[in-house]
């Protein structure tokens, strides 16, 4: 049982890990740190870093906890704790 | 059909909704009035948890805040969304399982203290206060503007109609109206930008149009680029601050975010931890909308007032820029006697235009502290939204929508954080503190009347503005950083954090932000004035700020828990058991 919890645990603490590393990239890397760099690159009319600053990243925020919906879901039922 | 009819029947028609939902979704029990019953959807919960979050800060005031600084402005945009992310991951599926009604109730019991608790509850009433004070002035300034009445009234009527809601419905009258508001308010930013986006480029994606060509061919940022190069800004794509206070000003808003009492109490309202991952995610998703377009509404605005107004001259400028005029957002002096609007970037104006009675040469409103730069035009950054369906020329019942639109934005906020007060005064502080024993109705009675000591504490507020109110609104993000945010995080992933940790952390976090911000921003009246930027510590601004002091608190409250004992056995059961997701049941009543 306790070992069962632990094993939960450490699994949610790595999808975290991944989900917060990209929410970091997106919004202060590409959005504040890299935005100089990216905005020789263009989409559109859109200058890249620009874009990410105030409008990528939010897109991306959105992805990621339908992403952790997803994963916390698919965890819980593996180890019996969706009800 | 004018103006001022359109408005009357839209903001008829929508008060009557929210009447209606208030009294059919009455309160009867505590449970009902702290956290609707526990029993809200998630999707009817992320659409209120969005009109909550959505005040009148971000209908009305952001995207004009991003028009006038550019790139400057996407801390805003990430800092007010990226939050969430960090609530659903890091803090809401959490304290669902935790199950009780609020976040001192957490930090209590976490914390095994009542001193903790203490002063949780006076951090959540710093925070609310600082908050709700900023949206009942929105609301004056909404009524008055739209129903042509002054401001003081406009305060007392806002306060009536949130004494309504909150009174009757506690959390569940609250909760559905928010449902019914954020239809509202989304609908209303929504339907200006996208008649304006197709107007300027054809496209009718207000987040597509904005990176699109106008009409000579060119993209539209790159136009304003240029503009704002011709008229001596800076380009609009890059911004003015340095690096590192975008990055702190971004991070604090993110944990200031999530760590907002009336934001964190929402997901107590759901049945499972299942349904607090997922209305998090409609939250945001939600909110999204309107983030994204807020930009987009900035660039329209900014290029709108920029080809419209500037080597105008005053005669041939359109109606409404003297309806503003003559409500003194915008003022004008012809510096150069040409009879044109020069718009230039400086100040046109020693801070705030003060306007006499005579009439200039034009027929402009004569003001007597203009500057001496080469500038001429002064507008208040708050009248973008509002003024944008006009400037766009668009029909009457837009500009009708958009009144409707921001009287929602405000109101929901405002009912959503004086209902924390309450909480706070009525569970926290009276059931759980002086007097354990108290029935359900007294509770219930008490949370009523403390509702109506915030709501006339607030509306004072709003109508007598102390200075620093608009200055502490933002404020209020590094608070709730610096305090709430490291207290709750190490609760749930440190199990060897103990009381000790904790309350130093919080005590030295809060501390050391209010000094900051006095020492900044504020000033003490009569005693100092706020020191200059070139004071900052590591060039931090006081908005940024709450980084640091939340830096501090994670660091204090890790170093003191390892040096006094482990918390007690069942407090490090109860973070196993929230750390698990089933059998969350009903939030308990204690």
């Amino acid at each position: 049982m306790k070992n069962k919890a632990k094993k939960y645990w450490r699994e949610n603490l790595k999808y975290l890990f991944i989900l917060l590393s990209v929410w970091f990239i997106v919004s202060f890397g590409t959005g504040i740190l890299f935005k100089d760099f990216l905005n020789q690159f263009k989409i559109g009319g859109f200058k890249l870093g620009f874009w990410f600053a105030q409008q990528g990243s939010i897109y991306v925020f959105v992805i990621l906890i339908f992403i952790y919906i997803r994963l916390m879901n698919k965890l819980d039922k593996k180890y019996g704790y969706s009800e | 059909m004018d103006v001022q009819l359109w408005t009357w029947i839209l903001v008829g028609i929508s008060f009557t909704l929210y009447f209606g939902i208030a009294i059919w979704a009455r309160a009867s029990s505590t449970k009902d009035f702290y956290i609707a019953g526990g029993g809200v959807s998630p999707l009817a919960n992320g659409m209120a948890t969005a009109a909550d979050w959505m005040s009148a800060a971000s209908f009305i005031s952001m995207a004009g805040l991003i028009s006038f600084s550019g790139y400057d402005g996407s801390v805003y945009l990430m800092g007010w969304t990226g939050g969430y992310v960090l609530l659903a991951l890091l803090l809401a599926p959490y304290l669902r399982k935790f199950g009780k009604f609020t976040v001192p109730d957490f930090i209590g019991d976490r914390y095994y203290s009542n001193s903790a608790r203490t002063i949780a509850i006076i951090c959540a009433l710093i925070v609310s206060f600082t908050y709700v004070a900023g949206q009942m002035r929105g609301v004056g300034i909404v009524f008055s503007q739209f129903l042509q009445v002054d401001i003081t009234k406009g305060v007392l009527i806002g306060m009536a109609v949130v004494l309504v809601f909150a009174f009757l419905g506690g959390m569940k009258g609250i909760t559905y109206t928010q449902v019914a508001q954020y239809c509202v308010l989304i609908f209303a930013f929504m339907v200006p930008a996208i008649f304006i986006s197709i107007q300027m480029t054809g496209n009718p994606f207000p987040q597509i149009g904005m990176g699109a060509k106008v009409e000579d061919g060119t993209f539209l940022l790159d136009k304003l680029d240029q503009l704002h190069t011709q008229l001596g800004f800076k380009e609009y794509t890059s911004g003015t601050k340095s690096t590192w206070d975008i990055f702190a000003i971004t991070l604090a808003l993110m944990a200031g975010t999530s760590g907002l009492p009336h934001v964190i109490v929402r997901f107590f309202t759901v049945p499972k931890v299942k349904d607090a991952r997922k209305s998090a995610g409609y939250a945001l998703l939600l909110i999204a909308i309107l983030y994204t377009t807020a930009p987009a509404v900035a660039v329209f605005a900014r290029t709108n007032l920029i080809t419209t107004v500037n080597e105008t001259a005053y005669k041939e400028l359109p109606e409404w820029f003297k309806n503003w005029e003559n409500t003194g957002l915008i003022s004008w002096t012809d510096k150069n006697n040409d009879g044109k609007i020069q718009y230039r970037n400086s100040e046109a104006v020693n801070g705030k235009p003060l306007f006499t009675d005579k009439r200039g040469a034009n027929g402009e409103r004569i003001i007597s502290n203009p500057s001496a730069a080469e500038n001429e035009l002064y507008v208040d950054k708050d009248i973008m939204v509002l003024a944008n369906p006009e400037i766009a020329q668009l029909p009457n019942w837009v500009i009708g929508l958009v009144a409707a639109g921001g009287l929602a934005a405000a109101l929901s906020t405002a009912a959503g954080l004086l209902l924390v007060i309450s909480t706070s005064v009525s569970h926290d502080l009276v059931k759980k503190q002086l007097k354990p024993n108290i029935s359900d109705k007294g509770e219930l009675l008490i949370a009523r009347i403390s509702i109506l000591v915030a709501i006339v504490v607030a509306g004072f507020f709003g109508i007598y503005p102390p200075g620093f109110v608009a200055a502490v609104v933002a404020l209020a993000f590094g608070l709730a950083a610096a305090s709430f945010f490291p207290a709750i995080v190490l609760g749930i992933f440190d199990k060897r954090m103990n009381r000790q940790g904790a309350v130093t952390g919080m005590i030295a976090g809060i501390s050391l932000m209010l000094f900051y911000m006095i020492r900044f921003k504020t000033g003490l009246i009569g005693i100092m004035d706020p020191l200059p930027e070139s004071e900052w510590w590591f060039g931090t601004s006081p908005e940024g700020f709450g980084v640091i002091a939340m830096l501090v608190n994670f660091i204090l409250a890790i170093v003191i828990s390892r040096l006094t004992p482990a918390p007690p056995e069942n407090v490090q059961q109860i973070v196993e058991d929230i750390r698990i997701p089933s059998g969350a049941g009903e939030a308990q009543m204690h």
